[in-house]
């Protein structure tokens, strides 16, 4: 079992940084209330993957060359993402083999973990849940589930939410359709994937949707606006934070030290 | 430009029957599948078993090979060896005009579907008749093979039972399975005894012994193997073995895998012709080992797991791409994954290529894949085989030929923006700002989707107010 780190990297992945930067902050603010620093290097732009998937390698490993120059402390590497996540632990020493900088190509990868992984394996994290009775379903990407093999961790973080209840729907371990550039490349597959995707979600009758995959929730929750009748969805992490921390509606009932430290966390020299 | 395969693809998404017969009968084989394995640890071992037993055979497939010939000759088989598709079709017509026989009857073969067999007969003037009922259907429509194992699973029973009624309007309408198999084994049977050669295909060639096993469900392997005067197996290289011992892993994982039986109904061990005073059996049988380009994939250490493969189909059923375009769009022998990783191979990137872009690299194929072949890390290796520029480094036929500048150009701009962080953070940080002037139509996308939404300020901006440490 790993230890818990004092200090960990957080990588934001592109898609968080543009489209869902809630599910960062609530990211770094969970792990910070556990009481481990967070470090955001700021010069990280992408893992490469879209490159790398679409047959582009020199590409894809100068701009993963670019990231691992940014992870140089022996730490944890935390990414929200099972694709990003999948692309640095499992992509990045067969991009980097051969290659002269292949030792820390393989070095940051053995020190990658995809966020739920590591606010379960590694944080054990214990939450307590202050939000209303809710009902949620579960997309877990298929990078999280198959190349990284974690897709049970969300399910076991929801699973210590009191008010929070998991309703399953049908062709759950099944592809949404996004696969990166394969949405962009094979159009009409790709709709007739998620519009599939969106009956089955939506015949479960959830009231949020929850996901550790932001492509995945760009994909399902543009379908399900533009045919009208959308779920709400959230990235795992921006929920995981409002259940627990209630910031924006009940301040006084937290009971941890959990706003002291975001705010009062020092900041240390550039890496 | 649109290619063939965009353009059949989108004419199959549009037939709602077709995509519902197999949305229902994909999640029939999964269910099926799965309930073979009850014990998850048993069957994890049972697929490294597997793996093994293949990646052993093919480490040393020239040698194997060898052994198989011998033995097979001292078992009194006839070994023909084919580079082409073409050289196998005439290996197949010179037995046939040496026992001048002018009709085959065929058992289920892939490879035979490779070859074109069927149709290069028939500008002979010489009848291939199939006798697998899956087969016996398409070829009365004229139709492909939709799918490895189960060749008319595009169609559902009332569509049969039309069709059978149109080609045989003496026998009367029925919807009735049983009813309508009986009607194509009556028909069937006396095609057996009257003709003189069948043919059949292979799933496992055992070295050290010299046998050919077939499995099948329907009986009628057994008969175009024994009934017929003369047998000829056709098959591909890949597909041998070295020991006997390596045979029942290997059959109790394909079948399980493959339409979640626990054993299939016949198993043929075939390991000669008749023998004086033996009852049945063919006088002659011969086998014809096809290459056709598997040899050029053995040799790349990282294409070769392709070879591996048992043909369960497993990938297939499971293939989130194939149940919805159905096998027909991929306008190959192999469809599916399987198909996707085994076509642009065989016949080059240039040809078929565009297969290895038509999935998402979601992983079900290699999740139950019993040989654990790495599908989606093959199709990426092919995607950048396609593309890649250095060609010289590589056998992959048509290689570099998928590469455009407009493409290559894309992917430089964006390697060159995501290695200047300035520049990728400026370009993020306006366009969240001007959000409400992006577009809201970005074409394909847009089709059912809304347009991605931008967030107010990048997370890049909002960490600073975190406390995290981003200098
Ligand atoms: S690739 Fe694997 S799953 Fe697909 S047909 Fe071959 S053995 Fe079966």
């Amino acid at each position: 079992m790993p230890p818990i780190p004092d200090t960990i990297y957080f990588f934001g992945t592109c898609l968080v940084d543009l489209m869902y930067p809630q599910a960062g902050v609530s990211a770094m603010q969970l792990i910070q209330r556990a009481g481990v620093k967070v470090i955001f290097p700021p010069a990280q732009t992408c893992c490469g993957q879209p490159a790398w998937n679409s047959g582009y390698r020199d590409e894809a490993r100068s701009v993963a060359r670019a990231q691992i120059a940014l992870f140089p402390k022996p730490i944890p590497i935390v990414i929200p993402s099972g694709s990003c996540a999948g692309m640095m632990k499992v992509h990045y020493p067969e991009l980097f083999a051969g290659q002269p900088d292949e030792a820390q190509a393989v070095d940051v990868a053995s020190r990658v973990y995809e966020l739920t992984e590591f606010l379960v394996d590694v944080l054990h994290i214990e939450l307590q849940d202050l939000g209303e009775p809710v009902t949620v379903a579960v997309h877990t990407s298929c990078s999280a589930r198959r190349e990284m093999g974690v897709a049970d961790k969300i399910e076991s973080l929801l699973g210590q939410l009191s008010n929070v209840q998991r309703v399953e729907h049908a062709r759950k371990p099944e592809c949404c359709g996004f696969g990166g550039t394969f949405a962009v490349k094979e159009p009409e597959i790709s709709a007739a994937m998620v519009l599939d995707k969106v009956t089955h979600i939506r015949h479960a009758q959830p009231d949020r949707l929850i996901s550790q995959e932001c492509g995945c929730l760009l994909n399902i929750s543009g379908t399900m606006e533009k045919q009208g009748d959308a779920i709400p969805h959230q990235h795992i992490a921006e929920f995981l934070w409002e259940r627990t921390s209630m910031a924006s509606t009940s301040l006084s009932q937290r009971t941890d030290r959990s706003l002291s430290e975001v705010e009062g966390n020092t900041t240390e020299g550039t890496p | 430009m649109t290619s063939t395969f965009r353009t059949t693809v989108r004419t199959n998404l549009a037939k709602p029957e077709v995509r519902a017969n197999f949305y229902r009968a994909m999640d029939g084989l999964m269910t099926r599948r799965l309930d073979q394995f009850p014990d998850k640890a048993e069957l994890e071992r049972l697929r490294t078993q597997s793996m093994a037993i293949r990646a052993n055979a093919l480490s040393k497939l020239p040698e194997l090979l060898e052994t198989l010939e011998a033995n097979l000759t001292r078992n009194g088989i006839q070994v023909h060896w084919a580079e082409t598709t073409d050289q196998a079709n005439q290996i197949v017509l010179s037995i046939l005009q040496k026992h001048n026989a002018k009709s085959i009857i065929k058992g289920k073969s892939m490879v035979s579907e490779e070859m074109g067999l069927n149709h290069f007969l028939e500008a002979l003037g010489i009848e291939a008749l199939e006798s697998d009922l899956g087969e016996f259907i398409i070829q009365l429509d004229h139709e492909a093979p939709s799918h490895i194992i189960m060749p008319a699973i595009h169609k559902n029973r009332i569509q049969i039972a039309k069709l059978f009624h149109e080609k045989f309007p003496d026998i009367p309408y029925t919807e009735d399975v049983d009813e309508l198999t009986q009607m194509a084994r009556r028909i069937l049977r006396d095609k057996f005894y009257a003709t003189t050669v069948g043919l059949s295909g292979v799933n496992f060639m055992v070295a050290e012994t010299g046998t050919l096993c077939l499995v099948e469900n329907e009986g009628n392997g057994r008969m175009s193997t024994t009934a017929p005067s003369v047998h000829i197996a056709v098959t591909g290289i890949e597909k041998v073995v070295e020991s006997l011992s390596d045979v029942p892993p290997l059959l109790s994982i394909l079948t399980r895998s493959a339409t979640g039986q626990p054993i299939t109904t016949y198993f043929n061990m075939i390991s000669g012709p008749r023998k004086p005073g033996e009852k049945d059996g063919p006088e002659e049988v011969h086998l014809v080992l096809l290459d056709n380009g598997r040899s050029n994939i053995y040799s790349d250490p990282e294409l070769l797991a392709t070879l591996r493969c048992i043909r369960c189909g497993a990938c297939i059923n499971h293939c989130p791409v194939y149940v919805r375009i159905g096998g027909h769009s991929y306008g190959t022998v192999y469809p599916g994954p399987i198909g996707s990783i085994l076509e642009p191979q065989k016949a080059g990137l240039d040809v078929h290529g565009e297969l290895a872009q038509a999935s998402t690299l979601c992983g079900a194929c290699s999740e139950v894949c019993p040989v654990r072949i790495p599908i989606p890390s093959i199709l990426n290796r092919l995607r950048y085989d396609g593309v890649r520029r250095d060609t010289a480094n590589t056998n992959t036929v048509g290689s570099g030929k998928r590469r455009t500048l407009s493409e290559a150009a894309t992917w430089k701009t964006w390697a060159w923006a995501a290695t200047h962080p300035t520049i990728y953070h400026a370009g993020s940080s306006l366009a969240t700002h001007f959000k409400g002037m992006l577009p809201t139509n970005l074409g394909a996308w847009t089709t059912v989707r809304s347009a991605p939404k931008l967030a107010e300020s990048t997370l890049h901006q909002q960490v600073k107010n975190l406390g995290v440490d981003h200098e």
